[in-house]
Formats: C-alpha cells, structure tokens, sequence
C-alpha cells in the first residue's frame, strides 16, 4: 500500500509503471482497431488521397521542358530575354545536343505538344526539326545557329526561345494563370487577348446555374418530401420508388430523353401548337441553351434533394404543427415559423448535395446545353480528352475543388455544418 | 482440401487463366454500325483464320487520353485501337503509338504494288495504318429546303435562299474552313489565311451571321436524329451516317458533297505492348489492311477503302444490296469539290483557334 | 353531480359520433357537458376513443355527425387556431429551434401582441412554474419534468379559458409525475380554467379529477366524480378498470328492495346490491374492492352469507397486508388490510370465511 504515497511513478501489480502497462494494453485495442479500418483506409488513400493529390500537383508540375532538354535550359540561364535578339551558339550547341537524346527516346514531340499550349506552331516546328536534327552530328556539324535557322525560320526568332525560357521551371503557375483566363509571359503574369477569354466566363456561369438548379430543386423537392413524409410509411415507401426510379435508367437515356421533350419539335411544343397556345412559327427554344440545362440537371438531381428532406421530414413530429395551430398559429405561420425551420437542415444538405453535383457535372449540359449552357466542367473534359492539356485541366479542377470548399466554408459559417442532416 | 492445396489450386487456375488471355486480344473501335461493319469484314475472318478472341471496346473516343492514362500507369491493356488520324499523329508525337513500316510490316496490294505505294498520300504519320477515307459533309432535308435544293457549300450559309436552322460540329474545324470559304477566300489560300488571327476573326465573323440559327452538335448521331426529327433542316456530319438516314432509314435526306472534308480513320498499335502481344497486333494489322479486307468493309458501310487498289473491288451493300461506290466519298461525281483533313496545321493551330472558338461560342 | 343542461355548459359534446374509415365508430354517440372551471379527465384504455375526442375538441379532428359546443356556440367549422384552447401534448411538442422564451412568446406573437406586454407575460407564466430562469435555453437542455412545466406554462400563457391535456405527464418517473399531478390541479384550480384531461393512468385521473369519464369501446362507461367511480363503478367494465377489483361469477337467484343474493358457480350464495340486475335468474359479475372483504371473525355478520376461502399467499407491503385467496374458483381474489395492532396475519393454505356488506358488493353486467 506504501506505493501509491510513493512519489515515483504508479506501478502495475507486477511492477511495471501503470502508464507503460496502460499504453501496451490500450496499443492491442488500436491495432485492433486499425486492422478493422484499414482496408478502407487504404481503399481511401488509393481512390481518393493519391488521385486528387497527383491532381493538385499536375496543375503545378511543369518538370518536362528541363527534364528533355536541360542543357539548353542551363545554356538561357545566360540570355537575356529582354534583348529581343536570338541567343548565341552556345545555346544552340546545347539545344542540338539536348534534341538528339530526346528525338532518340520519342520526347521531343512531346514537348512540342507542352510548348504548343503557350505558343501556336511549337507543335510542328518541333516535330518537323526533328526529323532534320536527327541527321546532324553534335561535334562535326558545328555550328548549328545558321545550321537550324534553315531548318526553320522561327529557330532564329527571340520569341521561341523566349517562351522555351519562360516555360522551363519546374514548377509552373502557367496553368493556374491559363485557368483564369491570363497568361504566363517573360513579362509577368498578363491577360489573355479578349477574344481567347472563357474560363471565368464559365466558372460564373457554372456557380450561377448551379444555383439556379438547387433553388429550383428546392422548390420542387420541398412539397414532393412533404407529401411522402406525411403519407401512410407503406404508401410513402411505394412512391419513394417512384422517386428512386430515375436512378435505374442510364443518365444518358433520361438526358436523351429530355432533348424529344424539349425540342422545337418535341412532344411539348407539338402540344402547345396543337392546343393553339404557341404559333406554328414561334415554338419555344426550351432545349440547347441554359434552360434546357437547368430542366434537364433539376430533373436528374431531384432525388438528391428529395431524400435527404425527406428523412429530415419524416423526424418532424405532426404535433409541432398541431402545437403551433392551438396557440393560435394559422397553417401558414404554423408553416413558416415551426415547420419551416425544423426543415432546414434537410434543405441544407440536399443543396450541398445537389450544389457539388452540379457543379461537376458535364454529361447532361454537353447534350442539352448548346453553347450557353455548358459548365466548367465540360472544358474540363476538354482537355482531359481531346486537347490533352492535362497541366490546364488539373488546375481548372484544383480552382472548382477551391471554390466548393469556400463555399462550403462559408455555408457553415452562415449556416452552420452541424445544422445539415442527411437521414 | 487444406489451405494450401486451395491455394496452389487458385495458383494453378490463375496461371491457366493468363494463358488463355493470351489466346485474346483488345481491339478498340467507335461502336455502332462502324464497329460491326469492322466485326464482319476483319475479326471474324481473322478469329477465323487465327483461333484469337477479339474483345470490342468502344473506347475510340476516348483514346488519346486514355492511352495516355494506361501509360502513365504502365499498363496498357489495349492491343489495337482505331483513331482518326489527326488522334494517331498526337498519339504517334507523345510516344504513344508505335511506328509501323509500311512496306515490311504490310501486306503489298495483289498486282505486287508496295504498300506504301498503295495507300500514298495516305500515310500522315508513320504510326498510322488508314483503313477508310470517311468525310464530313451536309445533309439536308429534301422536304424541307424549298424547291431548288441547295448544291453549294455556301448555301449552309445562306439564310434568306434556306431560312431555318442547321446544325454545325461544336469545335473550330471544318466550320472555319467552310466560313473562310464562302466569305471569298480562295481554296488555297484557307490555312494562310487562318493562320492569322485577322483570318481566325474573319472566319469567325462569318460563322456570326448563322450563329442564331445554329444548332451545335457534339455526338455524330445528333445531325442524322435532328435532320429525322426536322429539327433542322441542313446539318454536318460523317457522310455514313448520312448514308443509312438516306438508305437504310429512308428519310427524306440528301447528300450535299460540295465542300465536303476529307478524313482518316485508321489503326495504331499503342507502345509498351510485350513482344507477344505486339506480334499479335501487327499480324492482325497485316491482315485487316490487306486490300480483300478493306474492299469488304465497304459492303457494310459507305466509307472508301485506304487503298487504291481496293476500289474497284467495292461492291454492293451486303443488306440492302445496291451499288456502294456511288455512296463513297472518293466516287467521282461527289468528290468535284473536296477538302482533305490539314493535319500539320490543326496540330499546331488547334488549341489557339478551339480556345477563340469556344470564346466566340459562349458569347 | 348530474349532467348540465348544454346551455349552462361551457363544453358539451351533443350526439358526436367519429368514425376514419366510414365503417367503424370510434366515438360512438358521446353526450358531455362540463362547466367552467372544472377539471374533467378521459380516462381509458388506448384506443377507448378519448384522445379523439380530445382532438375533436381541440379541431385536429372533425366530427362526423354531432356537435361539439364551446361556450354555447358549435365550434366544428371553427379551425384550430381561432378556438383559443390551450394543449398540452403527450411529448410536450415543445419547438425544438425556439429557446423556452421563444416558445412561450410564440403564441402572443400570433396574437399580435406588443413586445413588452409579451416579455412581461412570457415572464409571469415562466414564474408561474418556478422555470424563471431557464427562458435563455433551448428545450433540448432541459431535463423531462422541466420540458413539462415550459409545455404547461406555454398552454396558459396566453390565457385561455380551456386548456386540453393529452396524457401530459406520460414519459415522467412516478415521483415527478406525482408532483406534476399536484402542481397542474393547483394551477388549474388557481387560474380557475376548465381542463380536460386524457389519461389511461387510473391514478392520475382520480387523484386530480373534479370529474372523471371512463371510456371504452368509444363510449363513456361511467361519469362522475372520482370517489364515486371507486366507490359504486355502474358496470363491470369501471369496476375492473378503476382501483384493484375482485370479481365472482354467478346468478341472480333472489332479490328484494337495495339486496340480492347471487348463487356464485360453485354454489356458494352470497349477498349483493343490484346495480345491473334487474330479475332473478340474470348472470351477474359481483365486484368487491379488496379492503371491503372482511374475514376478521370478529367482525363478520353472522346473519349475512359466509364465503369459504383458502389462503394461497401472503405479501407483506408495509402499510397494508396483501392476501392472495381462492374463492369459488377464483385464485386471484385479493384482499386487503391495514398492517393495525390486531391485524391477523393468514398463512397460506388456512382455510378462512370471508364476508361484506352488502352495499360493498355490487352486482353488475355479466
């Protein structure tokens, strides 16, 4: 009993300090613990960490110009690129060297193709050269200045080797500044000329219809989740099938599907005409403009809305309501003031939900979207896929990622995040 | 069966399992009626003569990314892949595609004339086997157009003459081309005048005038569903589509060649193939490319075979039974005015112009 | 006390019949009058069709046929909110996103009622329970009983001049539900506002109740104030239902003036008052209440019938002794008595007689 008066550390019945003893038996319950979590966790780090974490770093990783032709890039270092003059042999020298071992592992169309998404012509002009450098001999044919300025004109220009230049860092903003719309120059960071101007023209259209989609989500979700919240369970649960419904046919058939509704031709303008409410010659353009995109994404995401209200509903007691009413609240007020509020987080989370959709989508607004009303993300897909500017379509994802997190931020600062609920 | 035994039995079955992937091979194509027209004239004639499974992927459009993402990660799961040509020159510069010699790793045409001889000019990238010459072209709606229907290139930009819409490709080539050409640039001087951005506007400045009547398609089936739909009256796409809204779904639709885009479409073999599969692959180029196969092709679908010495072997069509040459791009009489595909150009000038031409859209 | 005349009532249900599914009645023909100021309890078991007419009364349920009246004039085209009752709900129904100020000033501020005349009554009525306060939190942070006392308060607030109660006190452990019952009749009484409380704890219904309406089977069994429901229950249903009841079958076999005598199955004879029994040969149920069984010895009236019983079990609870007996077939026959000086402890398995006065032992319904 003397130990515990003791002033050292609590010791265990065999001796060991108590902590020692504590931390080893708590230590099998966290490996326990951990075994059980992680095969997600890896699932999770393999599915989500590395991709968007190799996502981010694309947007910013530019290693490519001094990993194919690094002699050169050493040899600017001494050019000065305000001088408006071609650099001197020394760098031509470089670059010969430097082309041969690429032109010999397949690299330089490669950074032909990197260069050509900051100055139209680098494409070709690499990819023709090449096949003349191939021929030369570093140490016999020296020097090569006059040598490449035959092989094409634009070796002798400054601007060339300036965008070389200015393209050789490892680590680039050049896609960040691309991706609003600005350029990355010898001179700083600048605009783009007004008529290659798009991507914020985009970003605000993306976040602007994303919120028209929610709002007008809400407004169609709200008195659907009522309706199944107030139902019988077994009536509610047949028509929550109907709800779910969509979610069994292919998202291109329901889009699809939309474009027969919708068009001049389409099976409303046909009513309308033949009910003489629209004039033969003055169908509606409901379809390939911003209105059919909001039709056609509010029809798809409806769901999202509808289920989370719906769980938030169904907790709402009816004496609430049947509460406010005995105090004197007429249906409206008993609405407004008890119902109404109760229903928020349900509000809340199907709009995050339904907002951070939109906002990524791009199937839906490609088919019905014409040309005002695609979304930053169907640029995206652009350049994922047939532009193959993965650098430019990265940091365009990495700003859409920003914007959702601020968004986000700034919902749980108004809102509060602790006020959301999803079932 | 103890644990281990199971296990040496998963082993066994796993070994099994790859040798018989062995016995397969991906081939990667653009679906639909093409695909099957590529089904019946090379893989099953080929699965025939070799005993190898041919596995379709619809993949095509796609491809360029994808195979670049299956390199990246060093695992390329694709043994052939069908792409336009300007795809196979992109795929042949990032190291993606492999190099293929015409004349050694290519069937020479039956009268002994060399491959490379056979397909010519052909031949954009030294990646690329073409297999059809397809080409981008209008349709219109007979019934629609009034009663002189249009014969010109220029008419698509006529409003008064063809009031109504027409739908147009949502990117910069072609349109440019055409919007050049019908505000007065001679055919050969289009590229150079398109290099300048005085010429990109220009062109731009034309398309303006149709721009509210124009309805943009992304999907080579939206032309052939809105010219059915009478959604709008005129519409580019690929002239084989346009081919089975005329003659297999006998709508009242007509070709309008004038102008009409000359196109590639042929085969690659990615990079980093093993020896075995690369072998596979280029055995199956040889014999899909020879000029019986392309020739046979034809019977299935209205694109012109590569190869010159195919074309007086074109037939007629294996269902609907009428002649196919009248139906081919290359035929005379609907090739009096044409345009081939400007690879070197649209490499370079294809970001610049596509970033001012979605600008121009979203305006 | 009889029933009113409806025009001196200040509540009267006249021939109101319910029914959801147009096949059944849930509330079958139901006559009510109440006059102000009186505490009146539904008391039932569930489903007796006393929270309906509760909701009818308070206008979340309609009528479908009769009238419900409220101060002399019929209410049932009147909706909820214009009928000015107060309610308590069984869950409290306390609104979760309001602070306890807020929910007390909800309905002064649908009344329109001006910001410091409501501070002051939000106020008055917090005071009222002793939750002064708690007017800054939100209901969530209160414990059970307090939730209750905001509910309660929340229903008076306003003032009303009826105030409807369904099983308020429900989810309360027994000791502050014994309180609350004290608390509510006190304020009640105090306010002087009619009540109508629904309830299916006997307990609660006698101990609080000026009156109390048995239900079942959607009609009333029985009203009438709580010692006399206890004391003389009018049918076998009020008798099993209210307090500890021991019932014995048999039949009528003689009558004469306020006693009868009921051969019991057995054939033992026992004497009765007739209250549902009008003939000789009719089946009866007799009820006794427990602590009415006599079997002191001394005490028993040789001249009356004598029954014999046996002893089955002994339970000692303190203040009274609990013996379990068998009485003409009946194992389950109960009877009580004061833990006195001379209480006479039985053993299990004696052989006893047991006796009553006749006015004890009422002959009901069979």
């Amino acid at each position: 009993m003397s130990d515990e008066t003791q002033s050292g550390p609590v010791l265990a019945a065999d001796g060991t300090p108590l902590k020692q003893s504590l931390a080893r038996s708590l230590r099998n319950q966290k490996m326990r613990a951990l075994a059980l979590i992680g095969p997600l966790l890896i699932f999770v780090l393999i599915s989500f960490v590395i991709p968007i974490g190799s996502m981010l770093f694309r947007s910013v990783e530019n290693g490519m110009v001094e990993q194919t032709i690094p002699l050169t890039v050493e040899a600017l270092k001494d050019w000065d690129i305000d001088s408006g003059e071609s650099p001197n042999e020394a760098v031509y020298q470089a670059f010969v060297e430097d082309m041969i071992v690429a032109i010999e592992a397949k690299k330089h169309t490669r950074l032909g193709t990197r260069l050509n998404y900051e100055q139209t012509g680098m494409s070709s002009l690499f990819r023709k050269s090449g096949r003349k450098i191939k021929r030369l001999d570093p140490q016999a044919d020296a020097p090569f200045k006059d040598k490449l300025i035959d092989i094409d004109k634009k070796w002798g220009d400054a601007q060339t080797w300036a965008v070389i230049k200015t393209h050789s860092v490892k680590i680039t903003n050049g896609y960040f500044l691309n991706a609003i719309d600005m350029q990355r120059t010898p001179e700083g960071a600048q605009a783009q000329p007004e008529d290659k101007r798009i991507l914020i023209t985009l970003f605000k259209r993306t976040l602007f219809m994303s919120l028209v989609i929610t709002f007008s989500c809400i407004m169609l979700a709200y008195p659907v989740a009522w309706i199944l919240a107030n139902l019988p369970m077994r009536t509610a649960n047949m028509l929550m099938i109907l709800v779910l419904l969509p979610f069994w046919t292919s998202l291109l058939v329901r889009t699809s599907a939309w474009k027969v509704m919708l068009q001049q031709q389409g099976v409303i303008n046909e009513v309308l005409v033949w009910l003489g409410i629209v004039a033969d010659d003055a169908r509606l353009v409901m379809i390939n403009n911003q209105l059919g995109t909001i039709i056609a994404m509010t029809h798809i995401l409806l769901p999202f809305m509808i289920l989370p209200m719906y769980s938030v509903m169904q907790t709402i007691q009816p004496t609430y309501l049947r509460a406010a009413k005995s105090m004197g609240a007429t249906n409206w007020t008993a609405f407004w003031r008890v119902y109404f509020p109760l229903s928020v987080p349900g509000i809340g989370a199907g709009s995050i939900l339904v907002f951070i959709l939109s906002i990524g989508y791009y199937i839906t607004p490609e088919i019905v979207g014409g040309t005002k009303g695609v979304f930053i993300s169907n640029r995206i897909a652009y350049h994922i896929s047939s532009s193959l500017n993965w650098g430019l379509a990265a940091a365009l994802g990495t700003i859409l990622l920003a914007v959702v997190l601020i968004l986000y931020w700034a919902y749980d600062k108004i809102v509060g995040i602790d006020n959301v609920k999803l079932g | 069966m103890s644990t281990k035994t199971k296990l040496l039995a998963i082993v066994a079955a796993s070994v099994a399992a790859s040798s018989l992937v062995a016995e397969e091979m991906t081939i990667v194509s653009w679906g639909g009626a093409y695909s099957k027209s590529q089904l019946r004239a090379y893989h099953e004639p080929y699965s025939e003569k070799s005993g190898v499974t041919i596995i379709n992927d619809d993949s095509s459009a796609e491809a360029v990314a994808k195979l670049r993402a299956m390199n990246e990660a060093g695992n390329v799961t694709w043994d052939v892949v069908d792409v336009v040509a300007a795809d196979a020159i992109r795929l042949c510069d990032e190291g993606l595609a492999m190099e293929i010699d015409a004349d050694t790793q290519l069937a020479a045409a039956p009268d002994g004339t060399s491959a490379s001889d056979d397909f010519g000019d052909l031949l954009v990238s030294d990646c690329f086997i073409p297999q059809i010459v397809y080409s981008t072209t209008f349709g219109y709606r007979t019934d629609l157009v009034g009663d002189t229907p249009p014969s010109n290139i220029c008419d698509v930009f006529d409003l008064e003459a063809y009031p109504g819409k027409r739908s147009l490709e949502k990117r910069a080539i072609n349109n440019m081309e055409w919007a050049l050409l019908c505000d007065g640039v001679a055919k050969d001087d289009v590229y150079s005048v398109l290099e300048t951005p005085e010429g990109q506007d220009q062109a731009l400045a034309k398309l303006d005038t149709i721009k509210d009547s124009v309805v943009w398609w992304s999907a080579g089936a939206d032309t052939p569903q809105l010219l059915a739909d009478g959604e709008v009256i005129m519409g580019s796409t690929y002239n084989g589509r346009l081919f089975s809204v005329i003659e297999e779904q006998k709508q009242p639709v007509a070709m309008l060649w004038d102008a009409q885009v000359f196109d590639l479409d042929g085969w690659i073999i990615p990079t980093g193939l093993s020896e075995e599969r690369k072998a596979r692959a280029l055995d199956y180029i040889m014999f899909a490319t020879d000029t019986q196969r392309l020739a046979d092709q034809a019977k299935y679908i209205s694109y012109g075979p590569a190869r010159k010495s195919s074309a007086p072997l074109v037939g007629k069509h294996a269902d609907l039974g009428i002649d196919m040459a009248p139906h081919m791009p290359t035929d005379p009489e609907n090739a009096k005015n044409t345009f081939l595909y400007n690879y070197e150009f649209w490499a370079d000038y294809r970001d610049d112009i596509e970033t001012k031409f979605q600008a121009w859209l979203a305006k | 006390m009889a029933d009113l005349a409806s025009e001196d009532a200040f509540v009267a249900f006249e021939r109101v019949q319910k029914s959801y599914d147009g096949e059944n009645l849930v509330v079958k023909d139901l006559n009510l009058s109440l006059p102000k100021g009186e505490f009146l309890t539904m008391l039932g078991p569930s489903g007796s069709g006393k929270t309906t007419c509760l909701m009818m009364l308070a206008g979340f349920e309609t009528a479908t046929h009769g009238e419900i009246l409220l101060g002399g004039q019929s209410i049932n085209n009147i909706p909820p909110h214009k009928r000015g009752i107060g309610m308590v709900f069984q869950n409290y129904a306390l609104f979760p996103h309001m602070t306890v100020a807020e929910n007390l000033s909800f309905p002064l501020e649908v009344r329109k009622i001006g910001k410091s005349d409501r501070e002051a009554k939000v106020k008055r009525a917090l005071d009222m329970v002793q939750m002064g306060e708690f007017g800054g939190r939100r209901p969530a942070q209160l414990s059970g009983g307090q939730q209750q006392r905001i509910a309660l308060s929340r229903a008076l607030v306003f003032e009303p001049e009826l105030v409807l109660m369904d099983e308020p006190l429900g989810a309360l452990d027994k000791q502050l539900r014994e309180h609350m019952q004290f608390e509510i009749t006190r304020l009640a009484h105090e306010l002087g506002i009619t009540t109508v409380y629904v309830t299916h704890d006997q307990t609660e219904a006698l101990t609080m109740s000026d009156r109390v309406a048995v239900f079942d089977d959607g009609r009333i069994q029985q009203l009438a104030p709580p010692d006399q429901l206890y004391e003389e229950p009018e049918n076998s249903f009020v008798a099993q239902f209210i307090g500890e009841n021991n019932t014995l079958e048999g039949t009528v076999t003689s009558m004469a003036g306020n006693t009868c005598v009921v051969t019991l199955d057995d054939g033992e004879e026992i004497d009765a008052m007739p209250v549902n029994v009008s003939q000789v040969g009719e089946r009866t149920k007799v009820s006794i209440r427990p602590e009415r069984v006599e079997f002191n010895k001394d005490r028993l009236n040789a001249d009356a019938h004598l029954v014999k019983a046996t002893v089955k079990e002994f339970i000692y609870m303190g203040d009274v002794f609990r013996f379990r007996l068998s009485v003409a077939g009946n194992d389950d026959f109960i009877v009580k008595t004061r833990n006195a000086p001379d209480a006479v402890k039985l053993k299990p398995g004696e052989t006893i007689d047991i006796g009553w006065l006749p006015q004890d032992c009422r002959a009901l319904d069979a």
